[in-house]
């Protein structure tokens, strides 16, 4: 066992958990941050996507040591005080939600993918969730909530992934 | 059969020094883990053989990008991502850029590292044809120096590499001197993003005139580690490009071409493909 200091959604956690524990396991079982989703565990699905230092990563590839001091932003991070984060509401709104198991690591991803590209055209969008595999919506209307939340600016909201 | 982690280690020394007089002190007994995205994956199907590991994750000593001179310098740790926004790698080595975009997805950009990308050693890998086709050279690190080999020595077999258990890649140099060299690369496989490719084929060449004077092609999955398609390229220097020309090069490479059949494609599917993106880069030179 290893002690792994990290920062979750704000909050400095101290945990002791086997050094090459998936940072997903901890997420789940250690932590019960159940948001985050296994789907195939290898990489290939995003479900499991979370920010890491702001950078979007699969957390089912993240051996726990390599979260140390790192600053982690899961599903549960990014509504604030009760309220829908924008990309949020714009998946609900936009029917880019269905069964639910693809949508955490989408909304993360679209976080992420919005904080390179404010605006980002078509083909940046499929490319920022080209690692996210969705069996339900066949896209579109998660493409439609991408774009719908690009066009919300609120600055009270910049920069939560941080 | 998912693995019990409890089984397995995993440290993360301060420096590389650290990391290296691990690795001295007991060769073979630990594996360097970066980004994870394909050990990890091995280790969530239960078949992580590995049970020590160093993480060299951490380490800014190799995450660098370096232009000096005629060369620029890419650190054994640097991400796929890193390597899509360097302005430097765009402008001289736009092949690099473009395997880079299409290995996995942006989650596995943002952590494989092109060190990691050489060293997993998948003849199918995204990044070597471009480096054999802009000729790369590799250094390798351990406790007692270092040492600096053509990349095109670099892989010796099937998974099999010119590095020994007490060594970490540290560097891939590549030269800066195709702005008058025209580039191409082409990746077949299923789709783009995650796929792996089933044959992959990376060139560079200069003209004069319709004269090919210089011809460099790198591939992936045509044999059982990334190559370098000399035979091919002998038939074209200094030739014209005509109809006998690319003939005899489709021919010289179908000769060299070793592919297999596996669950993504077959050897003969993988060679007739090959001849078509050679024949197809040609063509575009006229």
């Amino acid at each position: 066992m290893t002690s792994i200091t990290f920062t979750i959604n704000g909050t400095t956690k101290t945990i002791d958990v086997p050094p090459m524990k998936r940072l997903l396991d901890v997420l789940r079982e250690d932590l019960h941050l159940t948001g985050t989703k296994e789907g195939c565990g290898e990489g290939e699905c995003g479900a499991c996507a979370v920010l890491l230092d702001g950078e979007l990563v699969n957390s089912c590839l993240v051996p726990a040591l390599q979260a140390e001091g790192a600053k982690l932003c899961t599903i549960e991070g990014v509504s604030t005080e009760g309220r829908l984060h924008p990309i949020q509401q714009c998946f609900l709104e936009k029917g880019g939600a269905q069964c639910g198991i693809c949508t955490p690591g989408m909304i993360l991803a679209t976080q992420h993918l919005l904080d390179k590209y404010p605006n980002p055209t078509m083909e940046q969008i499929q490319e920022g969730l080209a690692g996210n595999l969705c069996r339900c919506t066949g896209y579109m209307r998660i493409f439609e909530a991408v774009q719908a939340a690009a066009t919300i600016t609120d600055p009270e909201l910049a920069g939560t992934s941080r | 059969m998912r693995s019990d982690v409890s089984q397995f280690d995993l440290t993360a020394p301060e420096t590389l020094d650290a990391v290296l007089t691990q690795l001295a002190a007991e060769p073979g007994k630990h594996t360097p883990i970066a980004g994870g995205t394909e050990l990890m994956v091995a280790l969530g199907i239960g078949r992580l053989a590995q049970r020590s590991l160093i993480s060299i994750q951490h380490l800014a000593e190799l995450r660098f990008i370096r232009v000096e001179g005629d060369a620029i310098h890419i650190g054994a740790g640097t991400t796929f991502t890193d390597i899509r926004r360097s302005v430097d790698i765009a402008r001289d080595l736009p092949l690099l850029i473009q395997s880079a975009s299409w290995t996995g997805s942006v989650a596995n950009q943002n952590r494989g590292t092109l060190g990691g990308n050489i060293c997993n050693a998948s003849p199918a890998a995204d990044t070597p044809p471009a480096l054999l086709a802009y000729g790369a050279t590799i250094t390798l690190v351990s406790t007692t120096g270092r040492r600096t080999l053509p990349y095109a020595d670099f892989h010796l077999g099937y998974k099999r590499t010119a590095l020994r258990p007490d060594e970490l890649v540290h560097t891939i140099t590549l030269p800066r001197t195709f702005a008058d060299y025209r580039h191409y690369i082409r990746k077949v496989g299923t789709r783009n993003a995650q796929a792996i490719s089933k044959v992959a084929l990376a060139a560079v060449a200069k003209m004069d005139g319709d004269i090919i004077t210089d011809i460099r092609l790198g591939a992936a999955s045509l044999a059982d580690r990334p190559t370098r398609c000399t035979a091919a390229e002998v038939v074209l220097i200094s030739q014209p490009i005509n109809e006998d020309t690319i003939r005899a090069a489709r021919a010289a490479l179908a000769s060299e071409a070793k592919p297999i059949d596996d669950i993504r494609s077959t050897a003969k599917y993988r060679a007739a493909v090959a001849e078509n993106l050679l024949e197809e880069f040609l063509r575009s030179l006229l």
